[in-house]
Parts: structure tokens; C-alpha cells; sequence
């Protein structure tokens, strides 16, 4: 274990080694390796012919439509869970544990079961496309449809990330602005939401890379019509049934790109608000 | 003694509630929102599968489509799911109880496949072991097959459900810290052994909580595994590969009878987790809920 | 200004915390509420502030109802023990936080607000640390942004509660010094809640004194320590020893003998009070006397432990830690100072 030495401090627990070098080997073997594949396949275009095969219409269309709905969807999610968090917590109702624990359900759901039940649901024959019908609303086979589907799988994300924050929230500080005469609104909206930012701030950005990302609940839903309702990891999908390899990892480089993006903004943020704070998630 | 009934009383709410109209439309908007977006699909997957009856149910279920469907995701899950358990331990113990170098960057790392999209999850195996890698062919040679096979979705469901168990035993054995391993080393035991009767006790409900997620991931994986399978009926369909399948031949009933399986799985795994949360939350790790 | 609580009750769900507690607290003056946990302290204080609403019962601010009023409303300045500060906003935010939320009709310009905030935090010696967060100060510095905060509202009665709670014990003692200076300085009629006596009785005008919901004495420092009314107060504020005794005719008596005190008013069985300091040693006729049963030096006095009489009850007795009667293994001794109370 002395190979260790120079870069960790000593410890009398036995197995650093064995767990570390298992950790290592799996962790390349599993995703570090995979990964690079990806990299060399898309890196053998060269600039010019990355930059082509990611410029394409189709390829742009279908990276707009998924980053579109997919900031709609966590728009809608942020105002929602941040509603539902707040109810959560701070009331008491009939039913409230239940409601508690089917939060996680689209965690627990098969994203193809949520897939096909949506599209039972918002398709115009279902129950909620039978009543929007008679309107000219459509919803399954539209972008308003995907959208629905990611305000579904990103909701917990949302509700899980505010929830502990808010539970910290002392009584006393709403107390406190109580006494120096702010009413019921101004303690919400200047004591309440200010100290949950970050936490929304970050429902915001995983519920949105999920949402990106999403592929089983979005498909059924979606109609899969080219420039209007196909969504990036669709065509990547597609390009590989074209055995267009190349083309299939270009798209999925530029969406790597972004979902590290959005991981390091993430990161940016507890690391802010740890630090500002005194607190993060 | 002036016992002043104090009249105002209902214009003075408490400084730190809301208003009981504003309480209950909050409460009705929230509970109105859960209601469409959680509860009623998972009424629509029951509702769709029994449409036609309980017997077009079980029939649906009977095909040999299906049976080997649901052999296929057992088998599966009965495969990653323990490796990524013996990962999770691995990767907790190296990380929780030692202090080195780039152990936050590590950390990090495990929740990588967490923002990879699961289509590019499998396109990655696709891209390592297909027809124009270097890997495929070689393997091919010697008549292994991991693409369009079994080992192929395999390794796509390990790689999406590789951090779960990881993530929640890390700050678990963080905040148990290292004590308790070292008074049991102190009174002689073994590296295994202190492992064995001390550490495993102490995160035995983290760890289930930790494989229920697993499971119910590797059981319902769709994007990454539907990029892999080549969708070779009866040979390389998960259950819901073969929900796709049925409910694209318009065989709803088959679609929806195979999907209320998955809706249990969920249900079943919503429940234990809930229960494990009420029953053993202070030997939960306290972040890393979800997903 | 000044605030009458007038036959205040409070229950929480049916479970009573004050029975009909009646208080005057006058203008400008720092009053203690003062008792163990549970005694309704704290209870006592959130209902003038407004922060709970009373079962029954009236409090005035002045002479204007303030039970009719909302916390809002009453322009209290409340002070938590754990600070309470807005964890997003700087020290300036928090301190100017109060006078930002008002009404535009009543709102002072942000000039202004700025002006009175940075006074304030000059006030409690804090300029400089205005850009800070509360999560960058410590205890004591975040305890002093809470002050600024309530002051800055201009307060007609500032509330603390358990101010010090929190502080570790050299940061509570300076604390309670500057906040008298403070007090003194500005004038505010101030309310603290507190469960140390030596806090209460180094920093207050009056004390309050209470038990299980009810107010047992109210008065200055001195007369609540030198005139306890009741067995609480005696055994609560100080030190004591208590013995059972019995008085006829003006005596006092220990069992079958007289103690060596005249001039009871009381008559029949009656309890005993006096302090360890209280006391004077004697050489023959009546007294207590005891048997020594432990004697260890505290400091600059011996603190003594007697067994007295038959029954052999333990009282503590204090002496010049170098007086010879240390060695002895029997005291003989007379209360200077004591209070009878009826025996229950």
C-alpha cells in the first residue's frame, strides 16, 4: 500500500488498494472506455467534417426542438415543484404521504411505460385529448406533447432538490421579518424564495439535463416528425438504424458537450451558494 | 377579571402561516398538478391493460413473447445489479474511509452516466464493439457475440444504473465515519472480518435502498438498452423493449398487460422505499435521494 | 414606552403555559423575564411581540390596545436566540431589511435607509463588515447585526429572547455589557428573556421572576435577591439552605431547641430560608449547630457542608477560606439574614 503513500494519508483501515483499484478498473471499463470511443469515432471526421455533420439541418432542428421543450418543461417543473415542495413541507392535508412518495414515481416508472401511458392519455381518443379535441388542440404528436413528457420524468428532480432546503428554513427567520414588518408576501418573496435560489437554480438545471437527454417517455408521445417533433437522442437512434456511426456519435458529442456544461454549472452553483451561505445541497 | 374574548382574532392569522384560502388553494393547485401528471398515467397503464378483460390480460401475458421478455429482464438485472452492488462497496469504502487526492473529482465522476442521455449510453457499446470498431470483429473471430446479444445489454444497463448504489453509500459511510472500524480493528479483528460484522450491519438499509433503485433502473431501462438489443424477437427483448414492440403492432392490450408489470415494479419499489425512508431514516444517507 | 400585560392567559392545545399573568413594564427600562425552562418565559415574551395571539387577555402599548394589533404592527424589535439573520442578504441588507418592506407611503428613501443602517452598524461596532454575509461573522458579531436589525425599525419596545442562549461564555459576559451600554445610550424600553440569574441580575433594572406559568415576584435586583416572597424565588435566584422549623412565640425552633432567632411574625411549622454567606459564627447559647461533612475551598471563601440536629439536615454554610473554624468537625451558627415561609 506504500505505492499509495504519497498521495493519500495514512489510515489503519485495511483494503484501500483491493476497493481502490477495483473502483478504478470498473469505472474505465464500464463508462471511461465506452466514452472514448465515442471521442475517437466523432474526432475521425476531422474539424471541418465534425462541424458538418453537427451543422445539419436536421441535426439543428432536432437539437432545438429537445432544448426547447426540454426548457419549457423545467420552467414549468421550477414553478410547479416549487409549489409542491412548498405544500409538502409546510401543510398538513389528507393523502400528504402519499402524494410525498409518488413524487419519485417517474424515478421508479419505466420511461416506456410512462411513454405509452402519456400518449394513452394526451392522444385525441385518450381522456385528455378527447376533451382538448373539440378545441383544435392537439397534444400527442406535437412538441406540446414532448414537452409533457419531460415535465413528467423532470418533476422529482424539482420537488427532491428544494424539499430539504425548505425543511431548513427556520421558523424564526420568517419570524424575524415578521417583527421588522414585512407581511405574509414580502417574507415569502424577499425571505423564502431568495434563500431557495440555489436550490431552484439546480432543480432547474438537472430537471432540464434530464429532460435533454430523455428518450422512452418522449418517443411515443412525441409523432417523430422530422424538423418539427424529433428529438435528438431520436435521430441519433436513427442515424445508427442508417448505420451512419459517425453521424450518431457527432450529435451525441455535441450533446455530451452540453450535458458536462450543465453539470459544471450545477456544480458552480452549490459550490456558490455552499460558500455564500452556509449551505448547499 | 376582564377575559376579553379577543374579537380580532380571525383577522390575526399566525405571522409565520398563510391564510387558510390561500393554505387550501395552494394545496388544491399542487395535489391537481400530482394528479395529472403521476397519478393518471399509472391509472392509465392499469385501465389500458384490463380494457379488454382479465382474460385478454393473462392471455397477453401467456405469449411466449412476453415469457421470455420477463426471463430476459430477470436474467439481466440479476446480473447487474449485483455487480454494481459489489461496485458500490468498493467504490464507498476506497472513498469514505481514506482521504487522498482527487477524491471530490472521483466522486464526481460516479455520477457521470447520471447526465449522459441513455441513448448514448448504449451508442457508446455500439460505437466500442460494432461492425466498424476494432473490438467487434476481433471478438467475433473467437465467437463472441456482445452487440445484438445478451452481454451487450448488459453492459448497457450496468452502465445507467452504475452510481446508484455508490451514491448512497458514500455519504452514508462518511457520516458513520471511521470508528467503528477502527475499534474493531483495534480489538483484533480482520480487515474481512470488520468488514463482514461491522461496516455491513452498519449500512445494511442504505444498501437495500441502494439496490431497490438499482433494480428497479435496470428492470426499466429502455433508451440505452434499445440501442444495443437489435431487437431480435423472442432473443434480445426486455420486457420494455417488447412493450415497444406490442404497442407498435397495435397490440395494445399485450402493450399496456406487459407495462402493468413495470407500473408494479415501481409501486412495489415506490413502497419499500417509502417504507425504508419512515422506518430507517436515520441509517439513510440524508442526501442523494432520487433519481 | 410602556406595556401592560393585563390578565394574560395562553393554552396550547388545551395545555395552559400562563394563567392570568398581569405585568407593568415602565418606559425605558430593561426588565428580565427570568425562570427555568417551562416557566413561560418565552411564551410571555412572543405574546407582546405578537408573535403568539393570548388564550385571554389584554396587552397596551401606551394606552392603545396593541391586542388588536399585528406583529406587523406593533413596531417591536425582536431579537431570537439563534439571530434569525437572512442567510442571502448582506449585513447592510439585513440591517436595512425592516425599513425596505415598509409601505412607500411611509418608506424612508434609499438614501436614507442606507444612512440609518450604517449608523446603526457603527452603533454596534460593526463597521466595515457591511458587504459580509452571517455565514463570514461569528456568534457575537451575528447577535450584534440582530440588534442593529431590530433597532433599525425604531422600535417602541425591543424583545430578546434568550439573547445570549447561543454565545460561549466570555462572549456572553461582553456581550452584556455592551448591550447595557446600548441600552443606556438609546434609551429603548427593553424586554429580555433569560434563564441565568447572574445575566439577569448584573444586567436588569427589574427582574421578573416566574414558575409554572405564573409570575412569582417582580422587583429590582436587590429586593427579589434580599426579599424573596416565596420558596421558588429563595431557592431559584442565589444560593440556599432550607430547614424545617417551628415558631412560638417569636422563636424559632429546630426541632426541640431553640436556633438562637427572634422576632418570627409567622407561627406553627414554617420552612426555613437563608444564603451561605448569610451567616454569623458563634461561640455558646442557641444556635444551629452541625456537624462538618465536607469542606472544600472555592476561590476566596470555604464552602462548608453541616449536618444539623438529629434529623441531620444538610445545610451549606460559607467562611473566609483561611478562617480557623475550617478545621473544626462542629460550627455552631445564626442566620444573619433568612425568610420564613409557611410549611405546606
Amino acid at each position: 500500500m506504500s505505492r499509495f503513500g504519497r498521495f493519500r494519508q495514512p489510515s489503519v483501515i485495511p483494503g484501500f488498494g483491493l476497493t481502490f483499484g477495483f473502483t478504478i478498473a470498473y469505472f474505465s471499463l464500464i463508462i471511461l472506455i465506452p466514452l472514448i470511443a465515442l471521442v475517437f469515432r466523432s474526432a475521425g471526421l476531422g474539424w471541418g467534417g465534425f462541424w458538418a455533420a453537427a451543422l445539419d439541418p436536421r441535426v439543428l432542428a432536432s437539437l432545438r426542438t429537445s432544448f426547447v421543450t426540454a426548457l419549457i418543461a423545467a420552467g414549468i417543473n421550477v414553478v410547479f415543484g416549487t409549489l409542491i415542495a412548498w405544500v409538502l413541507v409546510r401543510y398538513r392535508f389528507p393523502g400528504r404521504r402519499i402524494f410525498d412518495a409518488m413524487v419519485d414515481l417517474p424515478f421508479a416508472l419505466p420511461t416506456a411505460v410512462a411513454g405509452i401511458a402519456l400518449t394513452a392519455i394526451y392522444a385525441p381518443n385518450g381522456v385528455i385529448g378527447q376533451l382538448v379535441a373539440p378545441l383544435g388542440w392537439r397534444i400527442a404528436y406535437t412538441p406540446v406533447g414532448i414537452t409533457i413528457a419531460m415535465i413528467f420524468i423532470g418533476l422529482p428532480f424539482v420537488v427532491r432538490t428544494i424539499q430539504p432546503i425548505l425543511e431548513e428554513v427556520s421558523k424564526e427567520v420568517e419570524e424575524a421579518s415578521a417583527t421588522l414588518g414585512a407581511n405574509r408576501f414580502q417574507t415569502i418573496s424577499r425571505v423564502i424564495l431568495p434563500s431557495l435560489t440555489p436550490a431552484i437554480l439546480t432543480g432547474f438545471a438537472l430537471a432540464f439535463a434530464r429532460a435533454v437527454g430523455e428518450y422512452g417517455s418522449v418517443i411515443f408521445i412525441a409523432g417523430n416528425i422530422p424538423f418539427v417533433s424529433e428529438i435528438a437522442p431520436l435521430l441519433i437512434v436513427i442515424r445508427l438504424e442508417e448505420y451512419n456511426y459517425t453521424g450518431a456519435a457527432v450529435i451525441a458529442m455535441v450533446m455530451l458537450a452540453i450535458s458536462f456544461v450543465m453539470l459544471f454549472i450545477i456544480n458552480l452553483i452549490q459550490a456558490w451558494s455552499r460558500k455564500r451561505y452556509g449551505y448547499g445541497n | 377579571m376582564a377575559m376579553a374574548i379577543n374579537s380580532s382574532a380571525h383577522r390575526l392569522v399566525s405571522p409565520t402561516n398563510e391564510p387558510t384560502w390561500v393554505r387550501w388553494t395552494l394545496i388544491l393547485v399542487g395535489v391537481l398538478f400530482m394528479a395529472l401528471f403521476l397519478v393518471l398515467p399509472l391509472v392509465a397503464v392499469f385501465s389500458e391493460a384490463f380494457r379488454q378483460g382479465i382474460g385478454a390480460y393473462f392471455d397477453a401475458l401467456r405469449q411466449p413473447d412476453a415469457l421470455s421478455a420477463i426471463r430476459l429482464t430477470l436474467l439481466v438485472a440479476a446480473i447487474a445489479v449485483p455487480l454494481n452492488v459489489v461496485f458500490g462497496i468498493a467504490a464507498s469504502w476506497a472513498i469514505a474511509k481514506y482521504e487522498f487526492k482527487g477524491k471530490a473529482f472521483l466522486t464526481t465522476l460516479i455520477d457521470l452516466p447520471f447526465s449522459v442521455s441513455p441513448v448514448i449510453s448504449g451508442l457508446v457499446y455500439v460505437l466500442l464493439f460494432g461492425s466498424g470498431s476494432l473490438l467487434g470483429p476481433w471478438l467475433k473471430s473467437y465467437g463472441i457475440e456482445i452487440l445484438f446479444a445478451v452481454p451487450g445489454i448488459v453492459l448497457a444497463t450496468i452502465f445507467v444504473t452504475f452510481p446508484f448504489v455508490a451514491r448512497e453509500l458514500i455519504p452514508l459511510m462518511q457520516d458513520q465515519g471511521t470508528g467503528d472500524e477502527e475499534a474493531a480493528l483495534s480489538l483484533g479483528a480482520s480487515g474481512w472480518q470488520t468488514f463482514w460484522r461491522v461496516t455491513l450491519p452498519n449500512i445494511k438499509w442504505g444498501l437495500l435502498y441502494g439496490v431497490l433503485l438499482c433494480n428497479a433502473r435496470a428492470m426499466g431501462e429502455f433508451g440505452a438498452v434499445a440501442v444495443v438489443s437489435g431487437k431480435i424477437r423472442g432473443q434480445t427483448t426486455t420486457m420494455p423493449l417488447q412493450v415497444e414492440m406490442f404497442y407498435n403492432e397495435y397490440q395494445g392490450t399485450a402493450a399496456f398487460a406487459l407495462a402493468s408489470l413495470l407500473a408494479l415494479l415501481a409501486l412495489v419499489t415506490l413502497v419499500l422505499k417509502t417504507v425504508l425512508e419512515w422506518r430507517f431514516s436515520d441509517e439513510l444517507a440524508a442526501t442523494g435521494r432520487g433519481h | 414606552m410602556e406595556v401592560r400585560v393585563e390578565n394574560v392567559r395562553k393554552e396550547f392545545d388545551r395545555f395552559p403555559a400562563l394563567h392570568d399573568v398581569s405585568l407593568d413594564i415602565r418606559s425605558g427600562e430593561l426588565i428580565a423575564l427570568l425562570g427555568p425552562s417551562g416557566s413561560g418565559k418565552t411564551t410571555l415574551l412572543r405574546l407582546i411581540a405578537g408573535l403568539e395571539r393570548p388564550t385571554a387577555g389584554r396587552i397596551f402599548f401606551g394606552d392603545t390596545d396593541a391586542s388588536e394589533k399585528s406583529v406587523q404592527e406593533r413596531n417591536i424589535g425582536f431579537v431570537f436566540q439563534h439571530y434569525a439573520l437572512f442567510r442571502h442578504m448582506t449585513i447592510l441588507e439585513n440591517v436595512s431589511f425592516g425599513l425596505k418592506v415598509r409601505p412607500r407611503s411611509t418608506r424612508p428613501p434609499a438614501g436614507e435607509i442606507r444612512r440609518r443602517a450604517m449608523e446603526l452598524l457603527d452603533l454596534v461596532q460593526l463597521s466595515g463588515l457591511e458587504k459580509r454575509y452571517p455565514n463570514q461573522l461569528s456568534g457575537g458579531q451575528r447577535q450584534r447585526v440582530a440588534l442593529a436589525r431590530a433597532l433599525a425599525i425604531e422600535p417602541g419596545v425591543l424583545l430578546l429572547d434568550e439573547p445570549f442562549g447561543a454565545l460561549d461564555a466570555q462572549v456572553r459576559r461582553e456581550l452584556r455589557k455592551w448591550l447595557r451600554e446600548i441600552h443606556d445610550r438609546t434609551g429603548h424600553t427593553t424586554v429580555f428573556v433569560t434563564h441565568d440569574q447572574e445575566e439577569a441580575l448584573e444586567l436588569a433594572d427589574r427582574l421578573c421572576v416566574m414558575s409554572q406559568g405564573k409570575i412569582e415576584q417582580v422587583g429590582s435586583p436587590d429586593s427579589v435577591y434580599d426579599k424573596p416572597t416565596s420558596p421558588f424565588v429563595f431557592g431559584f435566584i442565589g444560593e440556599s439552605s432550607e430547614l424545617p422549623v417551628s415558631v412560638d412565640k417569636g422563636d424559632i425552633w429546630l426541632g426541640d431547641r431553640p436556633i438562637g432567632i427572634a422576632g418570627a411574625q409567622a407561627q406553627g411549622q414554617q420552612r426555613l430560608f437563608f444564603r451561605p454567606h448569610d451567616i454569623e459564627l458563634v461561640e455558646g447559647g442557641a444556635a444551629l449547630a452541625g456537624v462538618v461533612a465536607s469542606s472544600r475551598r472555592v476561590g476566596g471563601t470555604r464552602r462548608v457542608e453541616l449536618d444539623i440536629g438529629g434529623a441531620a439536615h444538610r445545610v451549606e454554610i460559607d467562611l473566609p477560606f483561611d478562617h480557623p473554624a475550617a478545621e473544626r468537625s462542629q460550627i455552631a451558627f445564626r442566620p444573619k439574614r433568612w425568610a420564613l415561609f409557611p410549611a405546606t
